[in-house]
C-alpha cells in the first residue's frame, strides 16, 4: 500500500520582486485550487493569458471535495483533463439509503445511457488539482503559475486592480485588468475587500475520516439513517481510488472537535463499520460543522469572485466542487470576449446573474438535506422519523427522504442572456438548459460524441435531413459562429462535414426535427432554439447570448 | 378489497418544498401548539382528498407504519 506523494512545484522568485517593474495583466488569478487552475486552463483555450498566484507549493492535504459530477467531467472533457480522471477515478451512479440496518431504497443517478460522461466519478481533489497543474503547464505561454506568492493586499482601480505580493524574496505588487478570486472559503480578497459573508450556521459537527483498506463495499453511495454502528446519527461511505473510503459520521451539536479527531476516538467508529476482520489505515481526518453563505454580488468592479470564495454550502450533495468549476465554466468565455473586446463588460454581469441563481440552488439544496440529517426540534424530527417510517411502504415517502440531492447543472432558463422558445410543446432541453451528449459518428466514421464538437465557441447545431438543408445550414456559417451539422443517415460526398445520429438518441435528445437549429453557448448551454432556419432570428439571439448587442448599441 | 389509496410519488419533483413548508409551519410553536396544528392539517387533507375510501386506507397505513410500540 502506498501513499499518496504530493507533487512540490517550484518556487521561482518574480522579477518583480527584484525591483522590476511587473507587467501589467489582463487576468490575475488568486488560488491555484480546482476552480483557479481550470479558470486558467479555459482562460488559455480562449487564447487569453492569465498569471496564478497561490500561497503554497503543492496540492490540498487531504482528499476534501472527492465527488465530480456528470456536468463537471464534460466541463473537465473540454478543459483536456476529463481522460486522466476518468481513468483513475471510481466510477459510481448508484446510491444506497439505509435506516438501522436495512436499506430504505435505492437511486439510480443515471439510468439511460448514450453519454460520454458517467453520472459521479470519485476522485481526491489533491489527483484533481495534480492533473490540473499538468495540463496548465502544457501552456507556457499563456499560463503563468507562482506557487509561494501570497496575496496580502487587493486595491480596486478604475479599469482593473492592484495586487500585492509576498513572497520568499519579499513582497511586490502588480496590476490587472481583471482578477478573479478563487481563493476558496476563507477567501482572503474578499475579507481584503471588507465583503460580507451572509448564510446560515449549521450547530452539527461532523468527522470526516478518509481509511485505506481492502474492502469489498460496491462502487456506490452508501447512506445510512441511525445504523446499528453509529447510534442515532447518520452516516455516509463513498469509495476513492487507492482503495481509501471517505466516511462521513454526524457527531451532534455538542461533539468537541479537537477530541473528536483523535485517533483513538476515530478508530473505533471506523472499525465499527468495517467489521474486527478488515485492516484499515487512517489516512486523513478532520472535524467540522458547516455553514451555507454567499456573497450577495460575484462581481465588484474587476474583482470576480468564483468557487468557495463567492459561496460555500454543506458537502451533502457534492455541490461545493462541482459548483465551482460550473462557475469557472459559466465565467470564462464571457471574461474572454470582454478582454479581447468582443463584448461589453456587461457581458459580466450575466455571469453574477446565472451562477448567483446556481448558487441559490446549491445552498437550498444542502441546506435542506443537512436540515433532514439533523432535525432540530421535537416536531422536526416526528417528521422526519414519520418519512423514514413510510418510506419502504410508500414511493412519495421516498422521495420525501433527503440523504443529499446530489449536484445538478442549474437551468438558466429566463435569464438575459437566452431567447425564449418561439414555438411551445418541444421535448429537449429548454434555453439555458445544458446540452445533453448522444453517441454519433464523426466525419471520419469513427464512433464520437456530440458533446466534442460544441463548447469553446458559439454554435449552432443543426439538425438536417438532406442537401438542401444543409446549404441553408452552411450559409449561417457567415456569422461569428461554428456549424455542427447533425443528420440521420449520411448525406451525399459533397457534404462530408456532417454528424451522424445513427442511433437516433441526438434527435430524441433535442426533441429535433429537420430544419432544427439550436444555439449552444460556449459553455455547452443552450441559447435559443428554431424549429425553422431563421437567419435574423438566429443572428438576434447570437448577438443577445453573446453580450455584443450592448456593444453594437454604445457604439452606434 | 384493493386499496384505492395511491401511494405513488405525488408531489411533482417538488416534495422538498412542501417539506420545508410543513417544518417551517411548526417552527416557535409549543409540542401541544404543534400536535394541533397537525390535527387541522390532517383534517384539511382528509376533505381536500375528496375520496372517504381513499382517507381510511391511508388511515390504516399510518397506524400501521409507525415504530413497534404504536402498531395496532
Amino acid at each position: 500500500m502506498g501513499t499518496y506523494v504530493p507533487p512540490r512545484f517550484a518556487y521561482r522568485p518574480a522579477a518583480e520582486s527584484r525591483g522590476h517593474t511587473g507587467q501589467r495583466r489582463p487576468v490575475a488569478i488568486v488560488g491555484a485550487g480546482p476552480v483557479g487552475l481550470s479558470a486558467a486552463i479555459d482562460l488559455a483555450l480562449h487564447g487569453v493569458p492569465s498569471l496564478v498566484l497561490d500561497d503554497n507549493d503543492t496540492v490540498s492535504a487531504g482528499s476534501r471535495a472527492i465527488c465530480w459530477a456528470q456536468r463537471t467531467l464534460e466541463i473537465f472533457d473540454r478543459l483536456g483533463v476529463a481522460d486522466r480522471m476518468m481513468a483513475k477515478g471510481v466510477t459510481w451512479q448508484r446510491g444506497r439509503v439505509h435506516r438501522r440496518d436495512a436499506e430504505i431504497y435505492s437511486f439510480d443517478l443515471l439510468p439511460e445511457g448514450g453519454h460520454r460522461m458517467p453520472a459521479f466519478i470519485n476522485l481526491q481533489q489533491y489527483y484533481v488539482e495534480e492533473y490540473l497543474v499538468e495540463r496548465a503547464l502544457q501552456f507556457p505561454e499563456l499560463i503563468e503559475l507562482r506557487w509561494k506568492n501570497k496575496v496580502v493586499g487587493v486595491a480596486p482601480r478604475q479599469l482593473g486592480a492592484e495586487l500585492t505580493v509576498d513572497t520568499p524574496d519579499g513582497a511586490y505588487t502588480i496590476e490587472a485588468d481583471w482578477v478573479i478570486a478563487a481563493d476558496g472559503a476563507n477567501s482572503s480578497v474578499r475579507r481584503m475587500l471588507g465583503l460580507p459573508f451572509r448564510g446560515q450556521d449549521f450547530d452539527e459537527r461532523f468527522l470526516i475520516a478518509d481509511v485505506r483498506m481492502d474492502a469489498a463495499f460496491p462502487n456506490e453511495r452508501l447512506f445510512w439513517f441511525e445504523p446499528a454502528f453509529h447510534a442515532g446519527q447518520s452516516a455516509l461511505l463513498h469509495k476513492q481510488p487507492d482503495n481509501v473510503y471517505r466516511l462521513d459520521f454526524q457527531l451532534g451539536p455538542d461533539a468537541d472537535p479537537a477530541l473528536e479527531r483523535q485517533p483513538d476516538r476515530v478508530m473505533p467508529r471506523v472499525r465499527a463499520v468495517v467489521g474486527e476482520s478488515t485492516p484499515f489505515e487512517l489516512e486523513w481526518c478532520s472535524v467540522y460543522a458547516f455553514r451555507c453563505a454567499r456573497l450577495e454580488h460575484f462581481v465588484h468592479g474587476r474583482v470576480v469572485f468564483a468557487g468557495d470564495s463567492a459561496h460555500v454550502v454543506s458537502p451533502f450533495g457534492a455541490r461545493g466542487g462541482n459548483g465551482g468549476i460550473q462557475d469557472v465554466d459559466n465565467l470564462c468565455w464571457k471574461l474572454a470576449r470582454v478582454v479581447g473586446g468582443r463584448a461589453s463588460e456587461a457581458l459580466i454581469g450575466s455571469y453574477d446573474e446565472e451562477r448567483g441563481r446556481a448558487a441559490d440552488e446549491n445552498i437550498l439544496n444542502s441546506a435542506r438535506t443537512t436540515n433532514f440529517m439533523t432535525p432540530k426540534t421535537r416536531t422536526e424530527r416526528l417528521f422526519r422519523d414519520s418519512v423514514l417510517d413510510l418510506a419502504p411502504h410508500a414511493g412519495f415517502g421516498r422521495a420525501l427522504v433527503n440523504a443529499g440531492r446530489l449536484s445538478r447543472p442549474c437551468l438558466l432558463s429566463g435569464l438575459r442572456l437566452q431567447t425564449e422558445d418561439a414555438d411551445s410543446g418541444w421535448a429537449g432541453p429548454v434555453p439555458g438548459a445544458p446540452a445533453p451528449d448522444a453517441p454519433v459518428t464523426d466525419a471520419d466514421g469513427q464512433p464520437s460524441w456530440l458533446l466534442n464538437h460544441l463548447g469553446g465557441a458559439f454554435a449552432l447545431l443543426c439538425f438536417v435531413s438532406d442537401e438542401a438543408e444543409l446549404a441553408d445550414c452552411a450559409a449561417l456559417k457567415a456569422s461569428a459562429v461554428s456549424v455542427v451539422a447533425i443528420a440521420s443517415r449520411a448525406l451525399s460526398r459533397a457534404a462530408p462535414d456532417v454528424l451522424i445520429d445513427h442511433a437516433g438518441i441526438a434527435h430524441a435528445r433535442y426533441g429535433a426535427e429537420p430544419g432544427t437549429v439550436y444555439l449552444i453557448r460556449p459553455d455547452q448551454h443552450v441559447a435559443a432554439r428554431f424549429r425553422r432556419f431563421d437567419p435574423d432570428a438566429i443572428e438576434h439571439a447570437l448577438l443577445r447570448a453573446s453580450g455584443a448587442d450592448q456593444s453594437i448599441r454604445s457604439a452606434a | 378489497m384493493t386499496s384505492r389509496l395511491d401511494v405513488s410519488d405525488g408531489f411533482l419533483g417538488r416534495g422538498d418544498d412542501v417539506y420545508e413548508a410543513l417544518i417551517r409551519a411548526h417552527e416557535g410553536l409549543t409540542d401541544d401548539e404543534s400536535a394541533a396544528l397537525n390535527a387541522r392539517l390532517v383534517l384539511i387533507l382528509a376533505n381536500q382528498v375528496r375520496d372517504p375510501g381513499a382517507v381510511i386506507e391511508a388511515i390504516r397505513l399510518a397506524r400501521e407504519t409507525g415504530p413497534p410500540s404504536e402498531k395496532a
